[in-house]
Order: C-alpha cells, then structure tokens, then sequence
C-alpha cells in the first residue's frame, strides 16, 4: 500500500500534457517555419557555389549592400545617441507628459510599416514640412539615403530607448553615492560609472536596431526613391528579382541577407550574456 | 525617504546635501536634455502621427468616408480581418502550448526550440515572404503538386493568411515562455495532488496566473498580423478586391497619387496602433510590471 502510495505521489507530480503540447508546437513550428525554410535550402542547393557568388556579387546587389548598411549604420548611431538621453530622460527626471512620451516611444513598433513609410515620404518630400526646409540647405530629404536613414532611425528607435531603460532603472544609486563622495564630479560619473554599466545594453539596442534595419522594407520603399545602384535597398532587390522571375537571383540575396541577420543574432546573444553577467558582478 | 529610517535620516540627508552637484545634474543641464528628449520624440515620431490624421482629412470628410466605403477598400478590410481572425487564435493556441512544454518539462533541445521559435524575428518581411513563394510558387518545390490538385496559396488569400502566421509566429510564446518559467510548476502540482485534472489545472491555475501576459502577446500579435506588410506584399500579387489587405491597399492609393485616400485608410491602421499602444501601455504599468516585480521579490527570497 505504502509502495503504491508513493508511486501515486510521484506520478501526480508530473504534469500532463506534455505529448500533447510538444506534438502541436513541433508540428506547428515544422509546417510554418521549417518547411519554407526548407524551400529556401532546396532552392540555394540549385545553385552551385560559384552561380551564387556571382549573384551575390553582381555590382548593383554590392550597391545595394552598401546602401543598406551604410544606412542601417548612422541610423543605429543616430538612435544610440538619442535612444540614451530619451531612456535617461524617462528614467531619471519628472515632467509633465513623461508618461505619453514613455508610451508613445513604441509607436514604430505598432504602426504598420507602410504608413509610417507614406506618412515620412510626405514629411520628407520637397513640399512636405521638414522636406522643404531640408531643400533649403541643400539637402534632398525623400528619395535619397538621407530619407532611408530617417525611416531607418523611426523603426529603430524604440530597441535602443527599451534595452536602455531597464539598464538605467537597474542602476544602484550607492554607486554614484560612492563616487560623488569621493569628490568625482557629475560628468566624470557619467562617464566613469554610468555610460560603462549602460554600455552592454547600449551596445545590444544598436545591434537590435541595426538587424531590424537591414531587413525593412515597408517603411523604406516610399522614402526610398527605389533607383537602382543608387537608392535600392537589398529587401527590395529581393522583391525585384522576384518580380523579373529570377528566383535563383532573390534566393542568392536572401539567403546572403539571412547570414548578416544570423551574426548579428548570435552577437546580441553574446551581448546579452555579457550585460547579465555585468548585471550579477 | 521610507518611514523606517527615521533615525538616519537627518545624517543622510546633510551627506546628500554635501554632494548633491554631483548625484544630479545642474537644472539647465536637465532642462536641456529633457528639451532634447522631447524635440526628437516629436520631429521622428510624433510628427508622421500627425500627418496621418491631416492628410486623412485633407480633403474634407466626405472624401475621407468616401475613402472607407470604398468596396475595394472594403473587400481590403475584409481581408485584413479574415486573416488576423485566422492568424492570432491559432498563434495564441501555439503560444500556450508552446509555453506549457517549454515551461512545465525537462526535455532535451529545449534551447534550440527557443531560438527557432524566435527565428521569425529575425528574418527580413520580404524574406518571410519569399520562402513561401519558394514553397508554393509554381515554381516553387510543392507548386507543381498545387497546380494538379487546382490549389491557389500564392497570390492567393491563403498566402497571405500563411505568410502572417510566420511573421506573428513568436508573440505570444516569447510573452508567456518567461513569465511561466518565473512562475513555476508548483501551484500546477499542487492543484493535481488535490485531485484536479490536466484541463482544470490550466484553466484555474495556470491561465489566471498569465493571463495579463497572454492578453499582452495577443494584442502585439494582432497588431502586427493586421499591419503586416513587406511579407504579404510578396505572396500577394495585388489583385483589387481579391488578395489585397489594407496595408497594401494604403500601398496602391498612395503610388496612384490618390493622398487622401491612402491616408484615410492609413488612419484606421494608425488607429489601431494608437489602441494597440494604450492597451499595451495599461497592461505593462497596471499588471505585468508589479508581477514580474513579485516574481523577482520571490526569486530572491528562494535563493537567500
């Protein structure tokens, strides 16, 4: 009685469904992910390895690398140096219309990427608000990389202002106590002791920012002008291939596309580890 | 100052005074920087929001309607509707499972589960919709088996409808998967050596438990499965009245030069961004954030 008792003891610890809830995500994930990735595979496997280095490196998909990280790059700066002072602002400071800031800092992530797209290629344009003062300067705002990098900063914002902000309330104020008691002054703290405990989270808002950037698309292809070797980005020379039924040419690219995203993937990672570890020591 | 430090507080205060220059800014150092904040939020975020809604109404109300009642604007609607009410139930029946796998059990790949599960993240829309298109197309590995049985995915609702659940894929699951772990399996066992079922156990322990979390992918999953873009902008083919949604029927007006058209429908996606962001917003600062905060509390208690 006493051996059957325990036995039941330890079966009613085991929780059920585990069959039946791991069978639905391997089935689920294998025909929405893994299936058309599969695709993919099959398709890059028709090409033989010198065939795709030729596609990879034709001049106008170079071009369009070049352009997409080029831009994809001052914008993931752009919102490095601003995602810190809004983070910092929203962290530290009070003021009137702090909370609709600190909600409206997500707008890009819930608004479709195609109206964000037409709605900067209306502000951007000659005759648009901030387009027309641009022109003024001499600067081309819309259909230029200067609009690509706008869209590319709007997208972008809100990884480098949401990785900041834990880091920033994390921040232990004996620290800084510390310091300032032994005579450092506000901005030898900010730099001393503020700037590296933010640095991994910095660094991993940037590297968020800068993968979503090389894959966007909705966003851009308004502001973008979209004219080969000069303003065409690599997603949309994807969509281009396509559009010619040159498959073998859209794979090539996506697949060249995927390997960036997979480094940079594996580098936030390792970025991540690094700033829990900072966060424990 | 908590109530508890009465006694040191006096102390603690005139050391804070000795070397408050330096634990805060100057004020015009903070008036600056709070200008700053406020100046970028406004010129990259705040500034298309307004757009949006002026361009809408550019022309008056009656274009603006006129705009929504479109029937190709309302067969776009449809289709937008159809596809998220087919999209985020079943990713909110996947999140659920997933999470309960992931989280309830030891198995072994746990982790690469986790990363796959995640890998539509990573992927570029126009990506997301291109492997798709090499799976369907009729050039594609299964096109020509679709061709003979006479079924339509590329170009197709069914596209867009499949190319939404890749993009949606994670939501929910990257939402309940940690708040789950931090919760543990013990209210769970607890409730089966009292005699409840497998079903009775999720539905009035588990599903309480993370219900704020639930709602939380749920909401960022529908979001993103009626605003989708990039991805069924390549599966789709434009066809008027057939396989377009509203973000490529914004996509159509605008490149036609008809701008208050574009915008008016536009203004119904920002709409739902703007409640989508509320809701969000409400769930975080009401529920989720004092949970997680009792999880931690309890995280730590656990280790001590």
């Amino acid at each position: 009685m006493a051996r059957l008792g325990s036995v039941r003891n330890r079966r009613a610890r085991v929780l059920p469904g585990f069959g039946l809830t791991l069978g639905f995500t391997l089935t689920y994930l294998g025909l929405i992910v893994l299936l058309p990735f599969a695709a993919l595979v099959w398709k890059t496997a028709d090409l033989s390895w010198g065939e795709f280095l030729a596609k990879v490196t034709d001049p106008r998909v170079v071009a369009s690398y070049r352009l997409s990280f080029g831009t994809a790059l001052v914008a993931g700066l752009v919102n490095v140096v601003f995602g810190l002072v809004v983070a910092w602002v929203l962290v530290r400071y009070r003021f009137p219309g702090r909370r609709l800031i600190d909600a409206i800092v997500d707008l890009p992530f819930a608004l479709p990427t195609a109206v964000s797209g037409i709605a900067l290629t209306t502000l951007y344009a000659k005759t648009g608000w901030f387009g027309s003062v641009l022109d003024r300067f001499g600067i081309q705002g819309a259909f230029s990389p200067f609009g690509i990098t706008v869209a590319l900063a709007f997208v972008g914002f809100p990884f480098v202002v949401r990785t900041v902000q834990p880091a920033l309330e994390d921040l232990e104020a004996e620290l800084e106590d510390a310091a300032a008691s032994l005579g450092a002054t506000r901005l030898q703290i900010f730099l001393r002791v503020l700037l590296p405990s933010v640095l991994p989270a910095l660094l991993t808002g940037f590297a968020l920012s800068f993968a979503r950037a090389l894959g966007e698309y909705g966003s851009i292809v308004f502001i973008a002008g979209n004219q080969p070797m000069k303003t065409e980005i690599t997603p949309l020379l994807i969509i281009v291939k396509l559009e010619q039924y040159d498959y073998a040419g859209a794979t090539a690219i996506a697949v060249s596309l995927l390997a960036a995203s997979f480094v940079l993937l594996f580098a936030i990672n390792l970025l991540q580890a690094w700033s829990q570890r900072h966060h424990a020591a | 100052m908590p109530p508890d430090a009465v006694v040191s507080r006096d102390l603690l205060a005139l050391q804070r005074a000795a070397y408050a220059s330096a634990r805060t800014e100057k004020p015009w150092v903070r008036r600056t920087l709070i200008g700053l904040a406020l100046t970028f939020v406004a010129l990259l975020v705040l500034a298309p929001l307004a757009i949006v809604f002026l361009f809408a109404f550019e022309k008056g109300r009656d274009v603006y309607f006129a705009a929504l009642t479109d029937p190709v604007a309302w067969s776009a609607i449809r289709l937008t509707l159809f596809t998220a009410a087919v999209c985020v139930p079943i990713n909110t029946a996947f999140g659920v499972a997933a999470a309960w796998a992931i989280t309830k059990f030891d198995f072994r790949g746990k982790s690469l589960l986790i990363t796959l599960i995640d890998l539509p993240f990573a992927v570029s829309p126009v990506i997301a919709g291109l492997i798709f298109v090499l799976l369907f197309g009729l050039q594609g590995w299964l096109g020509p088996w679709l061709v003979e049985h006479g079924v339509k995915v590329i170009f197709a609702p069914a596209g867009i409808v499949l190319a939404t659940m890749f993009v949606t894929f994670p939501f929910v699951a990257r939402e309940l998967v940690p708040l789950m772990q931090a919760q543990g399996a013990e209210e769970e066992q607890a409730a089966m050596m009292l005699g409840a079922s497998g079903w009775k156990t999720f539905w009035r322990v588990t599903l309480p438990n993370v219900k704020w979390g639930l709602l939380y992918g749920v909401i960022l999953c529908n979001a993103r499965a009626m605003g989708e873009f990039g991805a069924v902008s390549v599966v789709s083919g434009h066809v008027r009245g057939l396989t377009n949604t509203m973000t490529l029927h914004v996509e159509i007006l605008y490149n036609e030069y008809d701008t208050a058209g574009a915008f008016a429908v536009a203004s119904l996606l920002t709409l739902l961004a703007l409640v989508t962001l509320v809701l969000k917003s409400l769930i975080e600062s009401r529920h989720l954030k004092p949970l997680k905060a009792k999880l931690a509390r309890e995280a730590r208690g656990d280790d001590a």
